[in-house]
């Protein structure tokens, strides 16, 4: 039964398997630090969850303003959790632009919990409404709980020595309360992690337990009114071990230093500032304590450049950005190209073109991961579905371009950079040695000289005695590895590049389906962050006795060596994608079996509901 | 290989720094002798060629890296130096030499120019200073004199030139030199302290291209032009000039610049020329901005105030990280902050 149905009758029919939370308010309301304290508390009770903050591109929008809204969205639950929730169950509302902006998300039936004490006269305004929605009948159809938390936490928290404004500023926690009593979940955590953070203001963290526990106490009366019930949750199934939150920009950081750790070369990873890819420099900033180095380059074009620097000198060099610095780095990564050095390229992607929608997610750069570049340019690209996922197609890209000494892209998006999941941590010790080796042979030594299988060319690094050599932008050649103008010895160079990238393709392992048979009446392929959504509605749609498959690429250049034959039995097919079909025309750049788009380019993840019906329609035609 | 075999390696010629591949610059071209002065140098500073990187960027003087047998990278348009920035990152025992030119460095790579300078990554930058972009037929630069007649300005450059001294001094460089090609021993000299100094050292040369520029230095640098237009700087030493050591510089405190004066003439006050002080930033500005026909060109160090090198930095902060840390692996860091068993 749905969770909204269990909030309005106590124990009637069964327990919901999962449900949806939206909290909003404004920018200066908590709304991130309630929706991680949240995500813990189910993580720890056991649930699947899936995550994402929602915040505005404004650093300090005024106040109260609809595009001040910050928000984070979770669903959690006791089944395999692959997706945020198409529509919330329940919306927290602390001010009237949250609930303007935020309840087209909601459910029909679904509960309002909103600040009463924030709908005044010029809370509206600021929000564009005319007449309070608490009360002029326009929430029909909703659950509506309209409480003047303000005030409830004022009250909650008079005993203590603090200012109005510090006390007011409780009222995030008072909601957290409410919702923790709602969903039968423990304060504790909450509780630990106030004493904690304010240690040294033990005062402030009184304050906002007295809010927690007086927003919990709030819910228990109005359970004993019957006004309202709370439901619980059950707990997940999932594989036994140690877990860990993560989101995609930490675990893609955190898979840079453990390929740097797994191959033994040092990190330096170069990178400029921008949405939604700097993430990933910060969390690598702070590992200094393991030898990561970081550099905050001048520009992008610097960041690309130093990356090749480094790898030039035999240690691992990466750097991040997303669509728009890719595109100032490009000269760069056709240099990599050119000079055959190993360098991992992460393009945490968001809606272009141009400057686009730095904070809104899109998968729009595949062509420019593909294609972008002036000449025969081949390099890997590679895409991670899930943030967790992002660790491991990072370490993925390092052993491709090392064993190859070949750049690699690497796309993720923003919507991965930022959302978080449950984390079974992984055990280092089980991982794989990509370490490779330097050349430190002068015999017979030229630069360019290429193993027979890979076709990688040595790596000589500087302060090897005897192996002094000059490489470059220049055409160069075949055999030593000099300037070379010669027109043969272009044609050959330029297919041996194309030749050892395809090569990869022998070196992955091969596709799989990952549901469904290959002879369904419908495939559906997909590839990066759109993994959730798309597994959840084949999935659903299979229950309902559908003829569908689901393929996820994680390989976008090469492919997989058996794609286009694993893709072929599909009766047709469909693949949904975050931009105006790109893979697409990839796949039959490919030769794959054609393939009709599904496309959608608004800033938000595909929903389930619009992905079943997408495959629904294509089965009743 | 065993690193005591160097000590007992006969030191290192001209010879062994040169590479196998034909030098491909114009005849009389300016860069000829600036590779001899920089092979000489590494001779009598003692480099290793393996320990050595020359990186470059593109144009004629780019080509660099090609004739010396050491390490190299020609890079792209203008990003030497933010390709040096991640070598010296990854390895700061290296040698690295930044070859550059005005158009590379000044133009298309004035960002990364600017910003290698300022955080001082411990390198010797080569900015070979022809006013004039050499190959790609001779446009005109950011260096070119107002007025210069090129194929990109038929009737004479509008914009005035960059003077490359004042941008590496304003942008934080801590040495700054500036030398002729023709000039040999002061161009050794220079590179040397420029090879001794850790940090960014920028070194202006003004080279001849015969080609499309030809006799940009006749004015100051000739053997009959240089006494009276060109003043070489020593530190410690005064700043005089002319055939007969007959003028000095003292600083006029009324317009806080430099003012040549007749030494025993109705100018001097007696108190003898400024003696150059390369730590001095504000003289070493006034250096810079002394203009033809008004003034000598100076040549020589003229500003080195060394700071810690960005890469040393960077490692310092890396080893202070480890020493105040109980992570020692990524294991310990996936394992830190909230988990929970299942
Ligand atoms: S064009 Fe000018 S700078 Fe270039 S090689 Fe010829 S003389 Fe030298």
């Amino acid at each position: 039964m749905p969770a909204t149905q269990c909030f309005a009758q106590h124990g009637q029919g069964g327990v919901p398997d999962s449900a949806v939370v939206r909290f909003a308010g404004d920018s200066g309301d908590g709304i991130q630090l309630l929706g991680d304290q949240f995500s813990l508390t189910s993580a720890i009770a056991g649930n699947a969850i899936s995550t994402f903050p929602d915040y505005p591109s404004e650093v300090r929008a005024p106040q109260g303003s609809t595009y001040g809204v910050s928000a984070f969205q979770i669903q959690f639950g006791g089944r395999n959790i692959k997706t945020i929730g198409d529509s919330a169950d329940v919306l927290i509302a602390f001010n009237p632009a949250a609930l303007k902006t935020n309840l087209e998300i909601l459910k029909p039936g679904g509960l309002i919990i909103a600040d009463q004490g924030t709908f005044s006269k010029r809370g509206l305004k600021k929000a564009g409404y005319e007449t309070s929605p608490l009360t002029d009948g326009s929430l029909e159809g909703y659950r509506l709980l309209a409480i003047d938390i303000t005030k409830q936490t004022l009250a909650a928290t008079a005993p203590f020595d603090l200012s109005k404004k510090d006390k007011q500023r409780c009222k995030n926690f008072w909601g957290l309360g409410l919702i923790f009593w709602l969903f039968h979940q423990k304060r504790a955590t909450t509780t630990a992690w106030l004493d904690r953070k304010f240690a040294k203001k033990p005062e402030i963290a009184r304050a906002n337990i007295a809010a927690l526990n007086a927003g919990h106490a709030y819910g228990e009366n109005i359970e004993a009114s019957h006004e309202l019930y709370s439901c619980h949750i059950p707990a997940a199934e999932m594989p036994p071990g140690k877990y860990r939150a993560v989101t995609g920009s930490q675990a893609a950081a955190w898979g840079l230093a453990a390929a740097s750790e797994l191959s033994g070369r040092p990190l330096v990873f170069s990178s400029y500032p921008i949405t939604p890819a700097t993430t990933i420099l910060h969390h690598l900033a702070r590992l200094k304590d393991l030898g990561v180095i970081t550099f905050q380059a001048e520009d992008e074009i610097a960041a690309m450049c130093a990356a090749i620097g480094t790898a030039f000198a035999g240690s691992l060099g990466a750097t991040a950005s997303s669509g728009p610095g890719i595109a100032l780095k490009t000269e760069a990564i056709g240099l990599a190209v050119a000079a055959e050095l190993p360098v991992v390229i992460i393009n945490s992607q968001r809606a272009g073109p141009s400057t686009g929608l730095p904070t809104k997610t899109e998968q729009s750069d595949l062509y420019q991961a593909v294609y972008g570049r002036n000449g025969d340019t081949p390099l890997p690209v590679l895409a991670a579905r899930s943030p967790a996922d992002c660790f491991d197609v990072t370490i993925e890209a390092v052993r491709i371009a090392l064993k190859y000494m070949t750049p690699v892209m690497m796309l993720m998006d923003g919507y991965l950079g930022n959302a978080s999941e449950p984390w079974l941590i992984p055990d280092m010790n089980k991982l794989p040695d990509i370490s490779v080796k330097n050349c430190t042979d002068p015999e017979g030594f030229s630069p360019f000289k290429r193993d027979a299988d890979t076709l990688a060319r040595l790596w000589a690094i500087p302060g090897t005695p005897g192996l002094e050599h000059r490489i470059g932008g220049l055409e160069r050649d075949y055999v030593t590895g000099d300037v070379s103008y010669d027109p043969g010895n272009h044609q050959k160079m330029s297919q041996i590049r194309i030749d050892k990238v395809k090569g990869i393709a022998s070196d992955l392992p091969e596709l799989e389906i990952d549901q469904g048979e290959r002879d369904a009446e419908l495939g559906v392929i997909g590839w990066g962050s759109t993994y959730g959504p798309i597994s959840r509605a084949v999935s659903n749609m299979r229950e309902k006795g559908a003829s569908v498959a689901h393929v996820h690429l994680r390989y976008l250049y090469p492919f997989a060596r058996n794609q286009c034959e694993i893709t072929s039995g599909f009766g047709r097919i469909l693949v949904p994608e975050m931009n105006m079909g790109q893979l697409v025309t990839v796949m039959r750049d490919n030769n794959c079996p054609p393939a009709e788009g599904f496309s959608k380019v608004t800033g938000r993840p595909f929903t389930v509901t619009e992905l079943e019906e997408a495959i629904a329609a294509r089965l009743g035609g | 290989m065993d690193t005591k075999t160097d000590t007992v390696s006969p030191p290192l010629t001209i010879k062994d720094f040169a590479s196998d591949q034909e030098v491909r610059w114009c005849p009389g071209c300016g860069d000829y002798s600036v590779i001899k002065a920089v092979q000489k140098t590494l001779v009598e500073v003692g480099a290793k060629r393996e320990n050595t990187v020359f990186v470059s960027g593109i144009g004629c003087s780019s080509r660099f890296p090609y004739y010396m047998d050491t390490y190299g990278f020609h890079g792209i348009h203008g990003r030497a130096p933010a390709i040096a920035s991640g070598l010296l990152l990854a390895n700061p025992d290296l040698d690295v030499w930044i070859i550059t030119g005005d158009g590379d460095g000044l133009s298309i790579g004035g960002n990364h120019m600017l910003h290698v300078l300022r955080h001082n990554y411990n390198c010797v930058i080569l900015l070979f200073n022809n006013g004039v972009y050499g190959l790609t037929k001779g446009q005109y630069s950011p260096t070119s004199e107002r007025g210069q007649i090129t194929p990109s300005s038929p009737m004479g450059v509008i914009d005035p030139p960059l003077e490359p001294i004042q941008f590496a001094i304003g942008a934080g460089a801590h040495f700054v030199a500036r030398v002729v090609d023709i000039q040999q021993q002061q161009m050794i000299d220079v590179l040397k302290a420029a090879y001794e100094h850790k940090g960014a050292a920028m070194i202006e040369i003004f080279q001849n291209c015969t080609v499309f520029n030809d006799g940009m230095c006749d004015s100051f640098a000739t053997k009959s032009t240089k006494f009276e237009h060109q003043i070489e700087l020593v530190a410690g030493q005064p700043l005089i000039y002319g055939k007969a050591r007959d003028k000095g510089f003292k600083c006029d405190p009324g317009s806080l610049s430099l003012k040549s004066y007749d030494i025993g003439g109705e100018d001097d006050d007696g108190h003898g020329a400024i003696v150059h002080d390369p730590a001095n930033r504000s003289l070493a500005f006034m250096l810079a901005q002394m203009q033809m026909p008004e003034y000598p060109v100076a040549t020589g160090v003229i500003y080195n105030a060394p700071e810690a090198s960005y890469e040393r930095e960077a490692m310092r902060q890396v080893e202070e990280a480890k020493a105040s840390s109980d992570r020692k692996s990524v294991t310990d860091v996936l394992n830190q902050g909230f988990t929970w068993e299942v």
